[in-house]
Parts: C-alpha cells; sequence; structure tokens
C-alpha cells in the first residue's frame, strides 16, 4: 500500500528496529514471567504436577460451588433525613473552583449522594472556559487520598483540635512577647480572602510576615515587569490574538505561569476549517528551547538551544527585529540558531499582532523581552499588563531572606502553608537543618510530607472539594470556593485556624460571606439583597465585577534593556561543556500531587514515560558519553550528585541533560514513595532568584541500568503508516485536502476505493449515530482527556512494573509520532531528522467501527454492534481469549491482567474503602480476565437520552458529550450525535469529511464513527524531500 | 413382563417431561396475558392540562387525590371553587408555610383540619405549571367522554387480567390431576410387579411330570423370581437411564437457580407492611418511593417521609418507635435489600415507570397484597429479555420516539416492541 510523504516513528527504538521493539511489535501481550507479582506457583511454571492440578482443580470446584450457595445478604440504607432536592442515583453538580498553590481552574463538581466523583470544566468561566487539565481532572483522587493525616499532630503524637489550639497559641504568644518573627510561608495564595484573614492574624500578631514562594518561580518576570513598567505584576496574555509567536523556553501550555487560560486561546490561533469558523490562517509558533517540552512539540519551527543561550537569543532577536523596524540594537551578541532570522522577520512582518514569551526567571532576560515586545507594539494587543494574572506571586528574594533568617535563629516561629520547601526550594536542606531549633514550626499540609514532618505541630487542611473559599486569578474575576462533600478527616482549614489563633470568629464560611458582602457585593447591580447574589454567585462559581476591568492604560517601556543586555552578555560564557536544565512535567507538576496515582500513571506528553523522571540526553550526547537508553547515569553540579536512567530524546539539544522536578517525593505517601529522583536541590540561585538551569554540569556511566516505563511504543499499528495524515497551511489554502491520503485497492476493474469492496452489509443507524471528530490541529498533547475518561470510566491504575510489560489501562491513549521529510529509506536522512523532528499528536481510542474486526472474531460474542453504532463490550459475557485485541487494528483493547481493585500489590487507592469513594456508580468496575476498552461513554449516552425522554423530547445538539470532550481544554474532541444535522459535528463534518477529515487506516475499510481533521502546519518552506525531488526533474 | 415394564418406564418419563414443560408454558402463558394490561392509557386533553398532569403526577399525586378523596391532603375535587380567589391558590402551592404564617384565615383552616401536616413547597413551579395542574385537576375530576375511552381500555385490561387470573386455579387443578394420575400409574406399574413376583413364587412354576412338585420353598421361589426381574437387562437399563435423565434435569435447573432469589422474603428491621399502607390506605407507590419516576433507584424512603404521617398517627407502636430511635440516634434504618441485582446489570426505575408506563406489579407481583416483601420475578436475563421482546414501546406523546414509529410503521405493520428500538443490545444494560 502506497506510504504517505512522510515517515513516522513513535520512538528512537522504532526508528532503529531494536530486537526488543520487533519482539513486542510481535507479541501484543507480554507473557508474565516467573518474578512477575502473582504468577501461580501451583498452576504456573513449567514444572506443575498433575496431582496440583487435580488438587486445584478440585480445591477450585469446590469453593466455587461453596461461594455459589451462599446468598449474600446486602443492605439497602436509605438517608435518615434526605436533603430536599438530592435524589438518590442522580447526581448534583456544584459550581467550585480548583486551586492548587498558584494554579487555577473554574470547575463543577459531580457529587453523587454526597461524595465528588468527577470534575468537569465550569463553562462560564472566561479563563478556562470549560476547559480542564489533566491536574485537574486528577485532583479529585486526592481527596481520596488514605494517606492524608486524620487530625491535627504534635510530632507524631495525634492530639485533639482543643489541645492544638491551646499549645500553639500559648507559643505564638511568647514569641509575640518576646518580639520574635513569626513567618507564614505560603505558595502563591490566589484568594483576596484568605489573604483578609492572613492580614487579621498579623494585625494579631505584628512581628509576623508573608512570605508567598512559587517552587517554579516567576518572580523575574514580576520584577523585570516592575522594572520597564512599573507595575510588579504578570500581564495577561491573548495567544488567539498573535499571529506570531515566539516563545524562548516558555512551555505556556503546559506547566508556565496559567497553561489553561492559553491553551484555549492559543488553539483557537490555531483552528482552521470548520471547527475555525472557516477561517484558513492560523498562527505561526517558534519555539527556542533545551528540552522537547509539550508546547515545542506543538511548534511550526522549533530549535534546541542551550539553556545559558536563553539570554543572548533573546538579545539577538531583539537586535534583528530592531534592524528591520529601524530601533537601536542593544549591544553585539552573536548566536547561530535555525530559524532565528526566520522568526525576526515573521515578527517584523506581524508588528501588533506578535507575542514573545520566555521562560527565564532572570530579570535581566524578562527586561529584553519586554523591550522587545514593546518595540513590537505587543502591549494592548497581545499582551496587556492593565489585567493582571495572580497564578504566580511568589517573591524568591523573600524567601531566601526568610532562609538566611531562620539560618541566623532570628525566626520565632513558622506555619507553613501549601508549601514545602524542605523538598522543593534549592535551599530546602539548609532550612531542614535549622526548623527543629525554632520555638514554633508547624504545618498546614494534609500529610507529615518532608516539611511537615520535621515541624513541631501538624494542623492539616481539608482538600479543596472539602472547602470555602475563594480565588481571584487574575484581576476582575472571582470565583468561590465550596465543600462538595463534608469533612472526610478531623481537620480544619487554614483560615478557621489562623482566625481561631488571632482571636477571632472561626467559622470561615461566615467569614467568607461577609467579606464577599463588604468588597464584592456593592459592586454587583440587579440583585436585591445580598442573599440573592451570593446565591447566584454560588451557583455560577464565580463573579465579574461590572468595573472588574481595570482603567486601560498605556503601557510604555520605560525600563534599561541595554543595561539588561549588558548583564546578560556579561554572564553568557559560550562554551561546550554539558549544562543541566530543570523543567516542570505535565502531569506531576512541582511535585504537590506526587501521591496522585492517575498523574503518576499519566505519561508524559513528549517521552511517554510514567511514574519515574530521567536524564534526557540527545542522541548524540548519549553516544559522546557512552550510554544509551535506561543507562544509569550521575549527574554532578553544583557538589551535589544523583544517579537517573538516560531518556534518549529527540530534539534535546547536545550537551545538555533535562531533568524533571516534582518526583523523589519520600513522605508524600505510598505512591509516590521512592518514584524517580528530586533534582531541586539542583537549581541555581542567582542574585537571589531561583534558576532551573545548571552550568559546568558532568554526566558520567554510573553503571547498571534503571527501565523507565514508556508507553510509546507499545500497540505499535504494525507497519500501517497511513496513521496521521499532515499538511501545510500554504498548500491547505490552495487545495483544502492538502496532506489527505486516498487509498485505493486495485481490483481486477481497476482502482477502486476500499469503502466500495465490503463482506459485510453494515448496521442501520436509524435513532443516533455516535461519532467523534478529532482536530489534530487543536490537540496539543496534553493527556486531560486521559485522565478524564480515567476518572468518568473507573478505569484502573497498574504500576510501573504493569506499564513496563505493556499493560496499562488507558482507554484513550495520546500517541506521539515523530516525524521527519526524510526517505524511509534514506537513513543518514532520518538519523539528521531524528535530532529534531517534527511531533504530532493523535489521540487514539476505540474508533467504533460499522465493520469491526474485534466482532467477528469473539467466540462468545462479548463484543456486539448497536445500533447506534457502537461498538459494546459486555464484561460479564468475556471470557478473555483476547482474541477481539490481537484482531483490533488499532489496539485500542486492555486486558485485566489482575482485580486491580482488591489485589494489594495495586496499592493506588483502589483497594481502600476510601479510595473506592471515586468509582463513578454507573460504570462497572472490571474484574480480572475480562476485556475492556472505550464505550464512547455509554452510560452518558444512556443518562442523556433518558433524561431527554424524561422531558418527552429529542435530545438537543450537543446535549450528550463524552468525558474526553468535555475535559478537553482545547475542544480538540468533537462529539456528537451524527444522525442529528443540528449537532456541532455533523455541522463540521459537512464540510470537512470531503475537505481535511479522514478515518484513520481507510484502506482497510472498517468504517470508524470517528474521524480526524488533519494536522496543518503553517510552514512554508518546502520540505527537503520534495525539493530533492524537482531538483531532480 | 419385561415389555409391561418398559411401557410403565416411557409412561412415567413423558409425564414428567410433560409436567415439566407444561411449567415453562404456563410462565409464558402468564407474562403474555399479563402484558396488556401495561399497555398505555390514553389521556384525555391537551395542552396546559396535559403539562398539568405530568407535574401532577411526579409532585402532588403522592398526597393528593383529583376525586374529593383524602389520602394525606385533601381531595382536589372542586379546588377551584371552594379556595379563596385571587392567587391564593398559587401562594399556598409555592409556599404554604409562609401563607399559614401570614396567618390567613382559611390557610389556617386547612392546616388545621388536615392534622397539621405541612404540604411541600413547590417554589419552581410556574404560574403556567399551576394553572395546568388546576386545568388537569378540572379535567379529571369532571366526568368526560375521554374518560370513558380510558375506562374503557382499563376495562379491556382488566378483562386481560382476569383472563389470566381465572387460568391460575384450572392450571393448578391440570398440575394436580396430571400429578396424581402419575403417581397412580407409577403405584400401579409397581404394584403389578410385586403381584407378579408373588404370584410367581406361590403358584409353582413348573409341574414335574410325574405331578410331584418340586420342592423349591416358597422363599427360595420369591427369590428366584425377585432376582429374575432385576436381572432383567431391559428393565435394569431402564431404570438407570430413568435415574441417569432424572438427574440430569435436576442438576441443570439447580444449576440454572444459583444466585435466582425468586421468594426471597428477608425479616426486615421494621416490621413495615406493604399490604397495610398499599393495600388498605392505598398510599401511591411514589409517595414514599420518590425516585421511581426519577432516578435508577426508586429509593427506599428517607425517615422524614416516614414522619410526615407518623409524627401524628400511630407514634406508641413500638415498630415505628424504632424510627424515632433511629432518628434520635442519628442512626439510618438498615434494611435488607430485597431485590439484588448484579453489579454488571445496569437498571433505571425512570426508564420503565416514567418512560415506559411499566406498572409497579408488572415485576414486583402485587406487592399490596405482601405483609412482608418478596422477590416474586426472577431477575434473570431472559426474564428481562422477554419482557423487552414482548412489551410495545410507550411512544404516546413522546417526541423522542416519533421518528423512531415513523419508520417502524414504512417497515413493519407489527407493533414498535422495545426489542425493536435496540432494547436487547448489550449496552443498554452492561457498562
Amino acid at each position: 500500500m502506497e506510504n504517505t510523504s512522510k515517515r513516522y516513528w513513535k520512538g528512537v527504538e522504532e526508528l532503529r528496529n531494536d530486537a526488543t521493539f520487533i519482539k513486542n511489535a510481535n507479541s501484543e501481550f507480554a507473557n508474565p514471567d516467573e518474578t512477575s507479582l502473582d504468577s501461580d506457583s501451583l498452576l504456573g511454571g513449567s514444572n506443575t504436577q498433575r496431582r496440583d492440578f487435580l488438587k486445584a482443580m478440585g480445591f477450585g470446584m469446590a469453593a466455587v460451588t461453596l461461594a455459589a450457595c451462599e446468598t449474600p445478604v446486602h443492605k439497602a440504607i436509605p438517608y435518615l433525613n434526605k436533603p430536599e432536592f438530592t435524589i438518590p442515583s442522580i447526581s448534583d453538580y456544584y459550581a467550585s473552583t480548583y486551586v492548587n498553590n498558584g494554579d487555577f481552574a473554574s470547575i463543577l463538581v459531580e457529587t453523587r449522594e454526597g461524595r465528588p466523583i468527577k470534575i468537569e470544566g465550569n463553562p462560564l468561566s472566561t479563563i478556562s472556559k470549560g476547559g480542564t487539565t489533566a491536574q485537574v481532572q486528577a485532583s479529585l483522587l486526592s481527596l481520596y487520598d488514605i494517606d492524608k493525616l486524620k487530625g491535627p499532630q504534635r510530632g507524631n503524637a495525634s492530639i485533639g483540635w482543643d489541645v492544638a489550639d491551646r499549645e500553639i497559641i500559648n507559643a505564638l504568644n511568647t514569641v509575640a512577647a518576646r518580639g520574635g518573627a513569626v513567618r507564614i510561608v505560603t505558595s502563591t495564595i490566589i484568594s483576596p480572602t484568605t489573604k483578609a484573614v492572613v492580614a487579621d492574624f498579623i494585625a494579631k500578631y505584628p512581628t509576623a510576615q508573608h512570605v508567598m514562594y512559587d517552587a517554579n518561580s516567576a518572580f523575574g518576570m514580576m520584577q523585570a515587569n516592575q522594572t520597564s513598567f512599573g507595575k510588579a505584576a504578570i500581564p495577561s496574555y491573548a495567544f488567539d490574538k498573535a499571529e506570531t509567536i515566539v516563545s524562548i523556553g516558555a512551555d505556556f501550555l503546559g506547566t508556565w505561569v496559567a497553561p489553561i487560560a492559553y491553551m484555549r486561546a492559543y488553539a483557537e490561533g490555531r483552528k482552521i476549517g470548520a471547527v475555525g469558523g472557516g477561517k484558513k490562517s492560523m498562527s505561526r509558533h517558534y519555539q527556542f528551547e533545551t528540552g522537547l517540552s509539550m508546547t515545542g512539540a506543538n511548534a511550526d519551527y522549533r530549535s534546541p538551544i542551550k539553556p545559558s543561550q536563553e539570554g543572548v537569543l533573546a538579545v539577538a532577536l531583539y537586535n534583528k527585529v530592531a534592524q528591520k523596524l529601524g530601533g537601536t540594537t542593544l549591544g553585539s551578541v552573536t548566536i547561530d540558531v535555525p530559524h532565528l532570522d526566520k522568526a525576526a522577520t515573521d515578527l517584523a512582518r506581524t508588528r501588533g499582532r506578535s507575542l514573545v514569551v520566555a521562560g527565564s526567571n532572570d530579570p535581566d532576560v524578562q527586561v529584553v523581552i519586554n523591550a522587545l515586545n514593546s518595540m513590537l507594539g505587543s502591549y494592548g494587543s497581545t499582551i496587556d499588563l492593565n489585567i493582571p494574572v495572580y497564578t504566580r506571586q511568589g517573591n524568591d528574594l523573600q524567601m531566601n531572606g526568610f532562609i538566611n533568617d531562620a539560618k541566623a535563629g532570628r525566626v520565632g516561629a513558622v506555619l507553613f502553608f501549601g508549601a514545602n520547601p524542605v523538598y522543593d526550594h534549592p535551599r530546602g536542606a539548609e532550612l531542614a537543618e535549622v526548623l527543629a531549633k525554632m520555638p514554633l514550626s508547624l504545618s498546614f499540609s494534609d500529610r507529615a510530607d518532608e516539611t511537615a514532618s520535621l515541624c513541631k505541630y501538624i494542623t492539616p487542611v481539608p482538600h479543596f472539594l472539602e472547602s470555602w473559599g475563594d480565588a481571584e486569578p487574575q484581576a476582575g474575576q472571582l470565583t468561590l470556593i465550596q465543600p462538595a462533600i463534608s469533612y472526610i478527616f478531623k481537620t480544619r482549614q487554614f483560615e478557621s485556624s489562623l482566625l481561631t489563633w488571632a482571636g477571632k470568629p472561626s467559622d470561615y464560611q461566615v467569614y467568607l460571606k461577609n467579606h464577599w458582602s463588604t468588597t464584592y457585593y456593592p459592586q454587583s447591580t440587579g440583585f436585591d439583597s445580598f442573599d440573592s447574589f451570593w446565591v447566584k454567585c454560588l451557583y455560577d462559581g464565580l463573579f465579574v465585577p461590572q468595573n472588574g476591568q481595570t482603567v486601560a492604560g498605556a503601557t510604555t517601556f520605560a525600563g534599561n534593556a541595554a543595561q539588561a543586555a549588558t548583564g546578560i552578555a556579561q554572564r553568557f560564557k559560550p562554551g561546550t561543556g554539558m549544562e543541566m536544565s530543570l523543567y516542570e512535567k505535565v502531569s506531576i507538576g512541582t511535585g504537590s500531587m506526587a501521591n496522585n496515582p492517575w498523574l503518576q500513571e499519566m505519561p508524559d506528553p513528549v517521552t511517554k514515560a510514567c511514574w519515574d523522571n530521567y536524564a534526557a540526553l540527545s542522541q548524540k550526547t548519549a553516544n559522546y558519553i557512552g550510554v544509551t537508553q535506561n543507562d544509569l547515569v550521575t549527574v554532578k553540579a553544583n557538589g551535589k550528585s544523583i544517579e537517573l536512567p538516560v531518556m534518549i530524546q529527540p530534539g534535546q539539544a547536545d550537551n545538555t541533560v533535562s531533568v524533571a522536578i516534582g518526583y523523589g517525593r519520600e513522605k508524600a505517601g505510598k505512591a509516590a514513595a521512592g518514584v524517580g529522583k528530586n533534582v531541586y536541590p539542583f537549581a541555581g540561585i542567582l542574585n537571589g532568584y531561583v534558576l532551573f538551569t545548571a552550568g559546568s554540569v558532568t554526566v558520567e556511566k554510573a553503571g547498571g541500568n534503571h527501565e523507565v516505563a514508556q508507553t510509546q511504543t507499545h500497540d505499535t499499528v504494525m507497519g500501517r503508516r497511513a496513521v496521521v495524515q499532515e499538511g501545510r497551511l500554504v498548500d491547505y489554502v490552495k487545495n483544502p485536502t492538502a496532506g489527505r491520503y486516498f487509498p485505493k485497492v486495485v481490483t481486477p476493474e481497476g482502482p477502486v476505493d476500499p469503502a466500495n469492496i465490503t463482506l459485510w452489509h453494515g448496521y442501520g443507524k436509524p435513532n443516533h449515530s455516535w461519532g467523534m471528530v478529532i482536530d489534530l490541529n487543536s490537540c496539543i498533547g496534553c493527556n486531560a482527556c486521559v485522565v478524564g475518561c480515567q476518572a468518568e470510566n473507573n478505569v484502573q491504575v497498574v504500576g510501573r512494573e504493569e506499564v513496563l510489560m505493556r499493560r496499562e489501562m488507558h482507554w484513550i491513549r495520546i500517541d506521539r509520532y515523530y516525524s521527519s521529510d526524510a526517505e524511509a529509506e534514506d537513513f543518514s536522512g532520518l538519523e539528521i531528522a531524528s535530532a529534531n523532528p517534527e511531533v504530532v499528536f493523535q489521540p487514539m481510542l476505540c474508533q467504533h467501527c460499522s465493520n469491526a474486526p474485534c466482532e467477528t472474531v469473539c467466540p462468545v460474542l462479548a463484543t456486539t454492534h448497536s445500533t447506534e453504532g457502537l461498538n459494546q463490550m459486555t464484561y460479564n459475557r468475556c471470557i478473555g481469549t483476547r482474541y477481539c485485541a490481537n484482531n483490533c487494528p488499532y489496539k485500542v483493547r486492555r486486558f485485566n491482567w489482575f482485580k486491580y481493585f482488591d489485589n494489594d500489590n495495586f496499592d493506588y487507592h483502589f483497594n481502600n474503602d476510601l479510595g473506592k469513594m471515586v468509582i463513578n456508580p454507573d460504570v462497572t468496575v472490571r474484574s480480572r480476565g475480562v476485556i475492556e476498552k472505550c464505550s464512547f461513554c455509554v452510560q452518558r449516552i444512556q443518562e442523556g437520552k433518558l433524561t431527554a425522554k424524561k422531558e418527552r423530547r429529542r435530545p438537543l445538539p450537543d446535549e450528550i458529550q463524552s468525558a474526553c470532550a468535555q475535559a478537553c481544554p482545547t475542544n480538540a474532541i468533537i462529539f456528537g450525535d451524527m444522525n442529528n444535522p443540528e449537532s456541532t459535528i455533523s455541522k463540521v463534518l459537512e464540510t470537512e469529511m470531503t475537505e481535511r477529515a479522514f478515518h484513520v487506516l481507510e484502506e482497510i475499510n472498517v468504517r470508524p464513527q470517528i474521524s480526524y481533521l488533519t494536522k496543518i502546519r503553517n510552514k512554508d518552506e518546502m520540505p527537503k524531500q520534495e525539493a530533492r525531488q524537482e531538483s531532480q526533474v | 413382563m419385561s415389555r409391561l415394564s418398559t411401557v410403565y418406564g416411557v409412561v412415567a418419563l413423558s409425564l414428567a417431561l410433560l409436567f415439566s414443560s407444561s411449567q415453562t408454558i404456563a410462565q409464558d402463558s402468564t407474562a403474555a396475558a399479563g402484558s396488556p394490561a401495561t399497555a398505555a392509557v390514553p389521556a384525555a386533553g391537551g395542552g396546559d392540562a396535559e403539562k398539568g398532569k405530568a407535574i401532577f403526577a411526579n409532585n402532588c399525586a403522592q398526597c393528593h387525590a383529583v376525586t374529593d378523596e383524602v389520602v394525606v391532603g385533601p381531595g382536589l375535587k372542586g379546588v377551584k371553587e371552594r379556595a379563596p380567589g385571587g392567587d391564593w391558590l398559587h401562594k399556598w402551592i409555592r409556599n404554604s408555610s409562609s401563607l399559614i404564617a401570614s396567618g390567613d384565615a382559611y390557610a389556617n383552616q386547612v392546616y388545621n383540619k388536615f392534622g397539621k401536616v405541612q404540604m411541600s413547597s413547590f417554589p419552581n413551579l410556574s404560574d403556567g405549571d399551576i394553572d395546568g395542574i388546576l386545568a388537569y385537576i378540572d379535567e379529571a375530576s369532571a366526568p368526560k367522554v375521554a374518560a370513558v375511552v380510558a375506562t374503557g381500555d382499563q376495562g379491556t385490561a382488566a378483562v386481560a387480567q382476569g383472563g389470566a387470573v381465572a387460568s391460575g386455579p384450572s392450571e393448578l387443578f391440570t398440575f394436580v390431576l396430571v400429578g396424581l394420575l402419575v403417581v397412580m400409574l407409577l403405584v400401579l406399574g409397581v404394584l403389578l410387579v410385586i403381584v407378579t413376583i408373588l404370584s410367581k413364587a406361590v403358584t409353582p412354576v413348573g409341574v414335574a411330570g410325574d405331578g410331584t412338585q418340586s420342592a423349591a420353598p416358597f422363599s427360595q421361589r420369591l427369590k428366584e423370581g425377585l432376582s429374575s426381574t432385576f436381572n432383567n437387562s431391559t428393565l435394569r437399563s431402564v431404570v438407570i437411564w430413568l435415574f441417569l435423565l432424572v438427574a440430569t434435569k435436576e442438576s441443570i435447573d439447580g444449576l440454572f437457580s444459583i444466585g435466582i432469589q425468586q421468594g426471597y422474603a428477608p425479616k426486615q428491621p421494621i416490621a413495615y407492611s406493604h399490604k397495610l399502607h398499599a393495600g388498605q390506605y392505598k398510599i401511591d407507590c411514589n409517595y414514599c418511593h420518590i425516585g421511581v419516576n426519577k432516578g435508577k433507584s426508586a429509593t427506599i424512603p428517607a425517615a422524614n417521609i416516614c414522619m410526615n404521617c407518623h409524627g401524628v398517627i400511630k407514634k406508641e407502636s413500638p415498630e415505628i418507635q424504632k424510627i424515632y430511635a433511629a432518628i434520635e440516634q442519628n442512626r439510618p434504618i438498615e434494611w435488607i435489600r430485597v431485590h439484588n441485582l448484579p453489579d454488571l446489570a445496569y437498571f433505571n426505575h425512570a426508564q420503565h415507570v416514567n418512560v415506559g408506563n411499566v406498572q409497579c406489579t408488572t415485576c414486583h407481583g402485587e406487592i399490596e397484597k405482601m405483609e412482608v416483601v418478596e422477590q416474586r420475578s426472577s431477575l434473570t436475563m431472559g426474564w428481562c429479555i422477554d419482557c423487552h421482546r414482548k412489551t410495545e414501546v410507550n411512544t404516546k406523546d413522546n417526541a423522542y420516539y416519533d421518528k423512531l414509529v415513523a419508520l417502524h410503521r414504512k417497515e413493519s405493520k407489527e407493533p414498535l416492541k422495545v426489542a425493536n428500538i435496540g432494547g436487547l443490545e448489550c449496552s443498554k444494560c452492561h457498562y
């Protein structure tokens, strides 16, 4: 069969055709080896005795017979006093806010009989616009984490709240009486009311001071804005309005400042055709970065740079743009980075519609970026400093000062809230030494983490789903947090504790209401009483004051870019030494949710690795060091040393090593224990600013190896290539089918469309035809759908060992393909290309084929077809032959090797009663020995249809949504009824069916219900291959 | 002799098979006879009253009848005429307690007359909704032509049910007759065998040529006779075959009944009687099982629903004291679940009762006659599927089905059954 123009590969091992890769590709199911978790000594292994077999059979028969005889007594326990509007088995939704350190999302919490079972985005929010991220989806599971503390503690001893309050107030008074300093150390607090409580506390204890810091700091940017514009704030960015986006090391789609707001806007700018309102233009995105980040993977042009080059690159870019626009240049630095000239040309061309961002925490770099944006006229168009974003407020200098004070014995009492500096601050070890010496040290952590376990007291706070609160993620946007469940453990909110210790009424709900009534109610219009205002705000989950948008004023650059450039030039030492770059992962983040098995098992968007961090090296660097994938290396920098497994990462800058923060949590709980290594201590501190880079690093082979669990080459599609289809914008504008591949099957009558040859009669779909369209241009690979699906469908976590055996259970996966323009046979060309390949993300789930290959091979009819276009899977009929998985061309069927939810070897929150509360009661928890797969969220389809029937009507267009489509922050997944002409999916397919829409593996004519829209890159140069072909002609 | 026993065996075997198969036939016929009773009752009128009917059924019918019969609250026949004018009724329905608190004379009179039982508030009902309810009450309480049609239809249903009921005793009679016949035949057979053996033993078999009788004693001859009978290979094989067949059938039946709890009637923590509440007092099922029209679970009522009445009625009864104790101790009552579907099967009450208009008794049996609730239906998948095959879809006045009905009419003259719209597909119940 004809190939598409490009060669795609899922990982370096596939490109190289490693022996293991071929072996795995040829056998879909790993054989359980002798050392596997549960190899039954009685029946497993080759030396089974016939008598043993008979014994086991006999026992089994007897056990089954006995078990069947017993009639278990089930209890039905109704409410004692049923809340008026709650009906058991019908979900209630509460608007609330996800807040984790500085991260924010406006959410709806689905509860069933008083327990939250799912988090959805709140569509009313103008920031997150109904989108969620993987972390937001997964935060639900942290609510049911049994490793949390059950109540306040003094050291390791449990105490009552009354005892804790008495002792802490005494201690605070003693410190205050001596005039000793009290420090409240927190991560970013975006709640105005919490800040008011802190102020009240400080009023009672005047020696108290509030110190905020962020594990992944943006303080350099705030400081730069202070010097450039006189406002120490982070502006809001309009990625949708930018035609040219240049990012220097900022992973703005994944982890930088407020990704949830940027994802949607960025995707808006990238949508074309029917999903983009018919527009045929899109933004162009340049990324200059060290490791291949998720944002870099989405860029049109990406160039690897070393971390030390970030500053000079910013200056060089400034100079090049200045030359084009006739401005003054800043000193002379020469740096040769691919695509730099092109980026400068595009920026200058789209002046006023361009945007430059940088991830560096060095204020000098940010000043240059400010100057560049100012020169490009971005302020007022794509950047608004008058609407500051509050999701990162940490002050590195204050935190540094606090640690200095603490070391000098100048701190009398310290209270940590949402902060774990012993773990996540580069100077954590120094702090750990002095904590014990302080008269009062206290942590509000929900578990005895690295910092809390060193404190005298732990007064645990509840999860945000149990709490009251509010948040102001950016100016003029207020959201409320309301509890969706009553307290699980004897915890107390941070604010209530502070109020108690400040001698004020401790009911934070009352305090919150009062604060809103005096502060925000006067800003509202159209309410006759505060109560109706309050109820409306709680219902919506948010409030946007009429005068919320701060008065717009021109933002004129008043900083000294030349001085900043000089500083950068002075520090820049061009060299060939190894450099290290620390980065935050989309899944684990800064490590605060490390004990969340859903996040641990979520594959990294780019490396597809889970349950580990690793030293990412380019192939060339790895060859130079003499190591290969999974070899252990010793990374040394700043006098610190660590052993990590190697990850060969295409797109990694040569002579650099990238390592993720957020791992190596020792005291987070069972799921996080022993996962990865902590690299925070490697972060450098420059003039008090935390920098996630380190120069003069050595990387040496350590001997031994540690296999990283990667899902990238699992489920290979066996050499079938026409899986991804992509084109370039220049071609798309001329011909909307650019990049499409139309397979033909040769018959005696000549080549025909595969759809015209079939053995089957097909199924009628008279009522509904559920289908999906996935826009590859909007999909940024964030994995929110993966975790959303996991939460909705009770998908089990299997752990690192099992993932290594290719037994992960995710119903939807994001396939990440690398590609290059080189011919498949051109090995040297491929090798060059693999150094910095293009990347495509493709969500892959059950395609619900109308001619489903799985259905015809099931010997027991456990998988059948419905008249609504669904490929149904009946667990209780499945006998586990796995023929269906074997015959599935998309490799989306999963086999339950174990009874994960009742097996002590899988301690991932599901084998205890608390963790089981997260289970969706509408979805069967699959037992051992059956196949499972995406059901198109049939439980939601059934529920939606029933709602319509109860109201004697047809379902509204788009009323029924699958969990993945609902979770998607960029609307890349469109789910709906293709029989309803009013639904979005029908409207999109109406035009795209003949343009961008394609079925994966169309040539085998399985007629999937899922269509993909081609990936279009905004690249204008000719790919090498075609150029070469033309030169040959 | 041997031929005779073969005949007995065949007769007995065929009778046994007939007996067991007639059981299944009987089950089928009751189910078939029951189904017309579930057929939709055509509703009268349209417009506001139509909407009002639905609202009434979901919100009011638990406590109020449209006739002048008192359920919990007053019967609503003529309520428009007897209530004070203006929007008094609207106020009362939205929030009766505030009206009572405001000192309204008629409101207080009604409140006191009906045992000071607080009526639920319905702040969400619009004026149109309430007018709809009132229109429906007018319509339903006044005798109308449409109502006659409805009664007529119910009449046929009743006849059909009556037929099923009437056939009950006659079937039982047949069973008893057939059973007796079989037993008698078996006894006859055994007796015949015994008689033959005995007669052989008593009467000397062979008389010697010389006229002297062979000297074998009676016991000897009896022994011979018995052994010759037991050694008869045909008889032996018939007995063995019979035993094997019966044993196989029994074990297959036994295996099929594993996990089926038909007839399960556990003792409940409180001796609540449906016979009293639903049978004698005719309290609507909806009143306590509030979820039946709305959600998956019909729900066992919360103690506060019991307290709506038992706050004043029969407070001193030891069984009712248990509810008081539960409330005081803040410990919910732990009822024993009678109907246990396996986790892998999804069943939704609203789909069947609200949308499908299936009567409670169709699955739960004559609950109004049960002192202790018992599982009447087998709740097996075969039982579900059987009903889905036979039951017509309640498509009336439900726009969801309009297109499906039109499509079905084009293809078939048969009524639209649940099975025709995917009611047998796996993912309708298993997911």
